[in-house]
């Protein structure tokens, strides 16, 4: 029992404060370790993102700087492809739509399923990760005669949304997932109805509101994913922003508009993520 | 029991009304949750169903609410079949066990909420928020959101909501549950002050036979579906109707004895039993602590109730102090001061007061009919 005593008991400081200034060493140690990791993952990721960057405002003659790839962005139309912003527009439509599409059929139905029909969970949660699981060759081989009859009936190329729901399903699935976990769904939803809160009340004004963060970590990843999708796009004869990108790589010796395009396109999903990140800190700041 | 009368929010008076629960049956696939409950609410009371785990005193007050549905049976309140009413259309008040305030909302906005779905005017709805958060003493937190208040403050909160949309019934789902032992206490005597002020007819649910005890207008003691007592606090604890509700509510000594002609022969001492028809036999009497006196008495010789103290618990004012009697202990409780004069080893001669007893259906005196809860 006193062994116990004394293993427990807090050990006895050395002449000197030697433990103290041990354990400060130790964690300066750790501090430089950890500023060391992060100061070579972030040049490793800001490095190629900088030189993109700098390629874009490249001038004429090497070494000067100029904006005029990214003036060009607007007006820019290579020989046999389509003209770059109406890539850009098509890209930005598809993304909206895709987003609206997928948050309106997943955000009840995730509500709904678990509040409802809670047998059904497992059964959401594959039907959701499966197109994880499938190679999106394999889809386009799927879903190509169905592409085939959209575009003999001339019908616009917003329809790839469908198939990018589908894509986006697994991730937006997981964070509106994760953002139900952290709310005590069925007790909210009672406490409301024992109010006398409808069904639609208690999903709309009860408990969406508290997802507001999963959703728009939500709405940023299905953004991300349409705004770089290239493979189903190309292979079902679409020009959306990669593809017209990869065309421009191709058939025109102008990288500028290539990089200005591209990093715009970074700058914007960067711009959204600090949003979000500002508005999730907001709410939490709150509490 | 006469009918209170509660004040509405435009001041008009309105009659408290009677829960009638008749036959409730509900299943869990093969478990029997509630077996043809039948309980009844007098206008204005407060019934608080106490019970271990999974007696289905939660059960009911769910089929009450109407958060679920019943197997078989008919709930009246003031004589309207509701059975089928959805939870919405129920005109319930309901506080949760965990807290259930909606965190995007401040606790005005929280206790106006029914109000709003009612249609209330923003005046309106604002006056009777604030009434209600004055009745509940958190008027000032008004602006807070629930994250930046305290436990004891939220539910405070939820009961100040639920009683906001002038509901005909009030439910309580162990409310108390989550919060600490002095905030537990305020908040008790709280919501009993509140539940008297409005007069409105409450049931609560608890397993803390404390907090039943101290609050409920009549106490309910489930037992696996069962009603096993609906009666007065005081006869719960001193008449028990059966050896389940005496071990269950409070402390009991567990002491073997013969049971001859309604009485009880414990340890040479004779004890009027609750239930005179008890058959004759052996049997195990199931003795309170407090009907158990102790005298220091040094030069005692062994006998059927001498012992030695072996400990000593310290309650506060009270202190139970357990004796050894050679072949069995035995608890009693005495004031703090008196137990103090009797330390550990100090040899004593003990005194049973012939209250009714309750013998327990189980005749092995180390088996209790239930797992006892301090």
């Amino acid at each position: 029992m006193a062994a116990v005593t004394a293993l427990n008991e807090p050990p006895a400081a050395a002449p000197g404060g030697r433990p103290g200034g041990m354990q400060v060493r130790r964690r300066r140690r750790l501090n430089v370790f950890r500023y060391a990791v992060f100061t070579v993952f972030g040049l490793f990721f800001v490095v190629p993102l900088l030189a993109m960057g700098r390629f874009s405002l490249e001038g004429a003659k090497l070494g000067t700087w100029s904006l005029t790839a990214w003036r060009q962005i607007a007006s820019y139309q290579g020989s046999g492809i389509p003209p770059l912003m109406s890539a850009i527009e098509l890209t930005l439509e598809l993304a909206v739509i895709t987003c609206v599409v997928t948050m309106v059929l997943l955000v009840p139905t995730m509500i709904w399923v678990r509040l409802r029909v809670k047998w059904l969970a497992r059964t959401m949660e594959f039907l959701c990760l499966l197109p994880l699981t499938i190679p999106a060759i394999v889809l386009v081989v799927g879903l190509g005669p169905i592409y085939n009859r959209i575009q003999h009936y001339e019908l616009s190329a917003l329809m790839l949304f469908w198939i990018y729901v589908i894509l986006a399903l697994p991730y937006a699935y997981r964070a509106l997932s994760a953002g139900l976990g952290t709310i005590d769904v069925e007790t909210l939803s009672e406490a409301a109805r024992s109010l006398g809160a409808s069904w639609f009340t208690v999903m709309f004004r009860v408990i969406v509101p508290n997802m507001r963060q999963a959703i728009l970590n939500a709405l940023l990843l299905t953004w991300a994913l349409v705004l770089g999708e290239y493979t189903i796009a190309y292979l079902l004869l679409y020009s959306n922003l990669q593809v017209e990108l990869y065309s421009i790589s191709r058939n025109t010796p102008n990288a500028g508009v290539l990089f200005s395009t591209s990093f715009a396109a970074l700058l914007f999903a960067f711009a959204l993520l600090l949003i979000l990140s500002f508005v999730g800190r907001r709410r939490r700041g709150r509490g | 029991m006469t009918s209170p009368v509660t004040k509405t929010q435009d001041g008009a008076a309105r009659t408290s009304v009677e829960v009638r629960m008749e036959g409730l049956s509900r299943h869990y696939g093969p478990v029997v949750a509630l077996d043809r409950l039948d309980l009844t609410l007098q206008p204005g009371e407060l019934i608080a169903l106490l019970g271990p785990s999974g007696c289905g005193k939660t059960t009911t007050l769910r089929l009450l609410a109407g958060l679920e549905d019943a197997d078989a049976g008919r709930i009246t309140v003031g004589g309207k079949d509701i059975t089928h009413v959805s939870a919405a259309k129920r005109d319930m008040g309901m506080v949760f066990q965990a807290y259930s305030l909606f965190p995007h909302m401040t606790v005005r906005q929280n206790v106006a909420f029914g109000l709003r779905l009612r249609k209330v005017s923003s005046a309106a709805r604002d006056k009777r928020a604030l009434e209600m958060l004055d009745l509940v003493g958190l008027s000032t937190q008004a602006d807070r959101y629930p994250t930046q208040i305290s436990g004891g403050q939220q539910q405070r909160v939820a009961l100040a909501r639920a009683l906001a949309i002038e509901p005909q019934v009030l439910l309580l789902d162990e409310p108390l549950s989550a919060l600490d032992a002095k905030v537990r206490a305020q908040l008790r005597d709280e919501i009993r002050r509140i539940q008297l002020d409005v007069g409105i007819t409450t049931l609560f649910v608890t397993h803390d036979q404390e907090e039943a005890l101290a609050i409920a207008d009549r106490v309910g003691v489930m037992r696996a579906g069962h009603l096993e007592q609906l009666a007065p606090p005081t006869d719960v604890y001193s008449r028990p109707a059966t050896s389940f509700v005496a071990e269950f509510v409070g402390l009991s000594n567990r002491l073997a004895g013969e049971v001859k002609n309604g009485e009880v022969t414990v340890r040479g001492r004779t004890l009027p039993l609750v239930d005179r028809s008890t058959p004759d036999g052996r049997a195990v009497a199931l003795v309170r602590p407090e009907a158990v006196t102790l005298a220091s008495d040094s030069a005692a010789e062994s006998g059927p109730l001498v012992g030695t103290v072996i400990a000593i618990t310290f309650l506060g004012a009270m202190s139970r102090v357990t004796v050894d009697l050679g072949d069995t202990s035995i608890m009693a409780q005495l004031t703090t001061a008196d137990a103090s004069a009797l330390p550990a080893g100090s040899r004593v001669q003990l005194t049973i007061r012939p209250d009714p007893v309750l013998v327990s259906a189980s005749s092995d005196p180390d088996v209790p009919a239930v797992e006892e809860e301090v």
